[in-house]
């Protein structure tokens, strides 16, 4: 909300400045977003009237006038606004004024005609964007007086940013009750009279949903003069509280609105017909609302009707047809109270947000509709005069909010807080809050005003006693809790040691959207359905992520933009798989995902660099699965997948259960996700990954261990994997270490073949090993290949 | 020939020895079977009885002197030629490192590391939870119902009323307060999202939130652990202050400005203590516990911490951005 600083003082008045207001304001939870000036810097423009006003000989569009500011001579000023007459009270900057934008008047001819200065529009002044001419002053203003002073320009608008719990203070009237609050200082009210009824015309008015709205105000007026033009005084503080100025019938209504905070709305009387009800809408009952938009409502939703449709949707939004033009004779005002639940997400639901809704959802002050009827009533007759009717009040007293009252024990006060407070000072603090308080036994009992809808249970009044008291005197202090050691558990794998192991392998950690391009991920995931967001920021970011490749794959390219021509990269989060045995539909996963492209490594001045493979993707798998110290339990086996390459994917398993992808990137995929190059990725369980085993060690044999290499023919279709893990199984015991360290194909190889040369480590842990014993386990061994694999030794 | 020229000859053709080869002839020229000063020896046989000691000692004398002078050449000698070798195997030690660079974590990780580790030391353990969030854990047990303006200021991604993309980690505390009894000290970091994308706003980004449920647990508690924190991310001594503000979810409720060095405050968290509803939603008594709750946004504190100008930044992945967190 925005207000007027000296709009606000002429309710309360603390003797501190803009600057300590605006903290203050702040440190009571009114946080200030704002301060600006409600005019720029300008001097030498004063008050003055056009005492002649003539044609200008030689330009059809100017008018040559005498103006007096009230000094000896009369002003010569040339002008060229349609609307300058004569008699009209206009603001004058004169010779040596200063205009916005260091814009300086000085002595001028225009057209031949002398110009001793310049009658100044609302936007030449930095007031406004309009620009229909001079500004035009109240008939009364005293000539010669400085414009600043005269519109009080020397002010600010400050802007608070209310939480949705301070509805209390969308307005003047309880802004400046809080700052009475805050600074001890009384507030004074505007005085707000009954308006004697001139004329017996009434509308009946019926309450047909009673929850929704218990209290409704209704008031003709007739015979008003829409032609009359609503005050510069009026005008200003609607700007100044960010306002735009309509018409005179719904300035004020808008004023009433800013000064005590609440709504209200007016018709034109002559269209409606009947009795003025309030009630639900019909389902799909059309309305057409003020801004020319027609909506479908829904049978929720509280609208004001007559006899025959509905006129307005209640508290939020008036209709195009009963609204007040400027051919209104009679109008009829509404002021009502609506409960905050009958209007709580309604104006959301039309796409919709009105200063009236925003209050009344909010809850707005039960007890306020007759001073907001009368107050709004006597501002309109100043402006456009009529005759007013009778206040018609349809009430349902049962339906109005109830008197709460509530209960604080000072036990729960200091327990919340963590020190004491005085009883009488907690007293005061809801004396001055207007709340009418019992001090009982170690306790309050409190009236909670009907303007404090926040106000329910003893938290919230410890909120109170704690704001008002300043949350700045309550001394810091350090928490005491048992010292109870939390569950550890070792046998998970921290996720850090995961991230850490791929950072030393030079993989950088990136963190991609969770949504995702729908396009893309239909290439790589052609069968899966992902979940969609059905109001995304954008197409391509409106699908939830099937995997992480999708965005590192974006990251690649990215980079790859950017020069950067080695790539590696890695990512932790969810993944959305759609499952229907989940209750959301969706089953999220937590998994560990990669990419690498470019070289290897960066050119080094004694290292040959090369373009990455499957087996450095490969390296990046182990390493992790190695922080299991289960190497065992897993497996790679080739699989077919959408996104990989067909001869270079794999599937990586643990203990039978598939629980990751490696692999390369489908080449067909290259030019569409705009890679440079081949691309490898790998995306793996962190659930299944995450199980570690706890080291149990074992003796170090003292004996010494002897090492056989062997060179194997095989046929090219047989896995290394399957070959030595038939070496492990024949090896038994005393093979203690296998290792392939070399792998050939090509010249004196068959086609379709490969040698594979494995060394064996074969050890016993009680003796020094025989030369004849080796020599059986190696030829175990060999017996076992040929006939499984048709291995032959390689000469 | 005489002994003394023997040995001065001996001196020079051992200080003239240029390598161990060289010394290795004079060592036999002199001392070998046949060497010179052996032939002395060989010759001793003829003097008389009377003579033979005294001329034996002066042999041995000069034998012994020219054996020292070939030890201490051929130290010098070997050491010479260590030398040369460690001098040609000298390498510029300037020269890069063989292997791969290190790569490093993302800074956002950075952060929520940091953070973790502060209040881990205080006894809070980590939790986390779904991201595609039900409308009871991301609003109603919050003490958010339907239709209350705090869930319009969210801008929610929903899928339906009822699943959305979570816009706090809050739902991680219900989750956690169902499960466990107090005492409950838990901090949630993760994921959340908000329908909001300009210069300020990026869709998702990081909230680390916290929780302590306790008998006791006060406002100048939530004062004191959060003072601590900020001071210990910043490490400053930093101007702190809380300002009174709202959220459904705790009563009393505050926000913490830190006052940066231009002057001004800067919002880096929100906090209070947890509302009744929220306990009872959960079965707690809130007659016998109280809890405090806070809630921080982990890009904007890592911008200010690290002076990262754009919060786009964290999303792009742009290497030459990440690796300067390395």
């Amino acid at each position: 909300m925005k207000f007027s600083e000296k709009w606000l003082r002429e309710w309360v008045n603390p003797a501190i400045s803009t600057e300590q207001l605006s903290e203050q304001l702040s440190m009571a939870g009114l946080e200030v977003d704002g301060v600006e000036a409600v005019a720029p810097e300008f001097s030498g423009v004063v008050v003055g009237e056009v005492v002649e006003c003539g044609q200008h000989p030689d330009a059809d569009k100017l008018r040559v006038t005498k103006v007096n500011v009230g000094g000896e001579a009369l002003l010569d000023i040339v002008c060229g606004a349609p609307n300058c007459r004569l008699g009209l009270k206009v603001a004058v900057a004169v010779v040596g004024a200063v205009l916005p934008g260091d814009f300086k008047i000085k002595k001028a001819k225009l057209r031949g005609q002398p110009s001793h200065g310049m009658l100044c529009s609302a936007s030449e002044l930095g007031l406004s964007e309009d620009h229909d001419g001079i500004i035009e002053l109240p008939l009364d203003a005293p000539i010669g007086q400085d414009i600043r002073e005269y519109l009080q320009l020397d002010d600010v608008t400050i802007e608070v940013d209310l939480t949705p719990n301070r509805a209390d203070c969308l307005g003047i009237k309880g802004l400046a009750r809080e700052v009475g609050v805050l600074n001890e200082l009384p507030v004074s009210n505007v005085v707000i009279a009954p308006v004697a009824e001139q004329i017996e015309q009434q509308r009946s008015i019926v309450l047909q949903a009673p929850k929704a709205c218990p209290r409704y105000l209704g008031r003709v007026i007739e015979n008003v003069d829409m032609q009359a033009k609503t005050p510069t005084w009026m005008k200003e503080r609607l700007r100044r509280s960010g306002v735009r100025s309509i018409d005179p019938v719904v300035d004020v209504t808008n004023y009433v609105l800013l000064e005590l905070g609440h709504p209200m709305h007016a018709f034109d009387n002559d269209v409606l017909q009947g009795e003025v009800q309030v009630r639900l809408a019909k389902d799909k009952e059309k309305l057409v609302l003020l801004d020319g938009q027609e909506v479908e409502l829904a049978d929720n939703t509280l609208v004001i009707a007559d006899e025959h449709k509905a006129l307005a949707m209640a508290g939020i939004f008036g209709g195009e047809h009963s609204g007040v033009t400027a051919q209104t004779k009679h109008i009829f005002l509404e002021s009502a109270f609506f409960s905050p639940d009958a209007i709580k997400g309604r104006a959301r639901q039309y796409g919709l947000h009105t200063d009236a809704s925003h209050r009344y959802e909010r809850g707005v002050d039960p007890k306020l509709q007759r001073d907001a009827m009368e107050r709004a009533t006597a501002l309109l007759l100043d402006i456009v005069g009529g005759q007013p009717g009778p206040v018609v009040e349809a009430v349902s007293e049962a339906d109005l909010p109830a008197e709460r009252q509530v209960t604080l024990k000072r036990a729960n006060l200091d327990r919340l807080i963590g020190i004491q407070i005085d009883t009488d000072k907690v007293t005061d603090i809801f004396q001055r809050l207007g709340l009418n308080v019992q001090t009982g036994q170690d306790s309050w009992t409190v009236d909670v005003p009907s303007y404090r809808f926040d106000i329910a249970i003893a938290e919230d009044l410890i909120e109170e006693v704690a704001r008002v008291y300043g949350y700045h005197n309550i001394p810091p202090a350090a928490p005491s809790a048992s010292l109870q050691m939390s569950k550890h558990q070792e046998r998970i794998t921290p996720l850090m040691l995961m991230k850490q192991r791929l950072v030393s392998l030079g993989f950088q950690e990136a963190i991609t959207y969770s949504f995702v391009d729908p396009k893309v991920q239909k290439s790589l995931y052609p069968t899966l359905d992902a979940l969609e967001l059905p109001h995304p920021i954008s197409v391509d970011m409106s699908s939830m992520r099937l995997s992480l490749w999708p965005g590192l794959l974006q990251a690649v390219s990215y980079n790859q933009k950017r020069q950067q021509s080695q790539v590696a990269l890695f990512e932790t989060g969810l993944r959305f798989l759609p499952d229907a045995n989940e209750a959301a539909g969706v089953s999220q996963q937590a998994v560990i995902g990669g990419v690498l492209a470019g070289v290897r490594q960066t050119e080094h001045w004694d290292m040959t660099t090369a373009a990455v493979d499957f087996f450095d993707i490969k390296a990046a798998v182990e390493a992790l699965i190695a922080t299991t110290a289960a190497v065992d339990e897993f497996s790679f086996k080739a699989v077919e997948h959408s996104a990989l390459h067909p001869g270079q994917a794999a599937a990586l398993y643990r203990n039978g259960k598939q629980v990751g992808l490696l692999g390369a990137v489908h080449p067909q995929f290259e030019k569409e996700l705009k890679l440079n190059g081949r691309t490898y990725v790998f995306e793996l369980e962190l659930d299944a990954l995450s199980e570690r085993r706890i080291p149990q060690a074992k003796e170090i044999s003292r004996y010494p261990a002897n090492r056989r290499d062997i060179a194997l023919l095989v046929k090219d279709s047989h896995t290394v994997a399957d070959i030595l893990a038939c070496i492990e199984k024949f090896g038994g015991n005393q093979l203690v270490g296998l290792n392939l360290f070399d792998l050939y194909r090509g010249k004196g190889i068959a086609e379709g073949h490969k040698s594979l040369a494995i060394s064996l480590t074969l050890q016993d842990p009680a003796r020094t090993l025989e030369e004849h014993e080796i020599q059986a386990v190696v030829e175990r061994i060999l017996a076992a290949l040929s006939e499984q694999f048709e291995a032959s030794l390689r000469d | 020939m005489d002994l003394e020229a023997i040995s001065k000859e001996a001196a020079e053709l051992v200080a003239n020895a240029t390598d161990m080869v060289e010394l290795d002839k004079v060592r036999v020229e002199f001392l070998g079977k046949k060497g010179k000063l052996t032939e002395l020896l060989k010759g001793l046989g003829k003097l008389s009885a009377e003579e033979r000691p005294a001329a034996g000692e002066q042999i041995n004398k000069a034998k012994q002197g020219i054996q020292q002078l070939i030890h201490a050449r051929s130290e010098l000698l070997r050491r010479q030629e260590l030398d040369a070798k460690l001098a040609q195997e000298s390498v510029d030690v300037t020269l890069p490192g063989r292997g791969k660079a290190t790569g490093g974590l993302h800074p956002v990780s950075r952060t929520i590391e940091r953070i973790e580790s502060f209040f881990a030391e205080l006894g809070f353990s980590v939790k986390h939870g779904p991201e595609i969030e039900d409308a009871f854990h991301n609003f109603d047990a919050l003490n958010i119902p339907a239709d209350h303006p705090a869930r319009a200021n969210h801008d929610t991604f929903y899928f339906n009323p009822n699943l959305m993309l979570r816009t706090q980690t809050s739902g991680v505390q219900i989750r956690t307060m169902e499960a466990q009894k107090p005492p409950i000290r838990i901090i949630s970091p993760g994921r959340v999202y908000r329908n909001d994308y300009d210069q300020t706003h990026t869709p998702m980004f990081h909230q680390v939130e916290g929780l302590m449920v306790d008998k006791n647990v006060s406002f100048a508690d939530l004062k004191g652990i959060l003072s601590d924190f900020v001071r210990n991310f910043f490490e400053e001594d930093l101007e702190v202050r809380f300002r009174p503000s709202y959220f459904p979810f705790t009563e009393p409720s505050a926000e913490m400005d830190v006052r940066t060095s231009s002057g001004k405050w800067l919002e880096v968290l929100g906090c209070g203590m947890v509302h009744p509803n929220v306990l009872r939603a959960v079965n707690i008594d809130p007659e016998v516990y109280t809890g405090f709750a806070f809630g921080m946004g982990i890009e904007r504190l890592t911008m200010r911490r690290y002076e990262v100008n754009d919060l786009r930044a964290f999303f792009e992945n742009d290497l030459r951005f990440l690796k300067q967190f390395n």
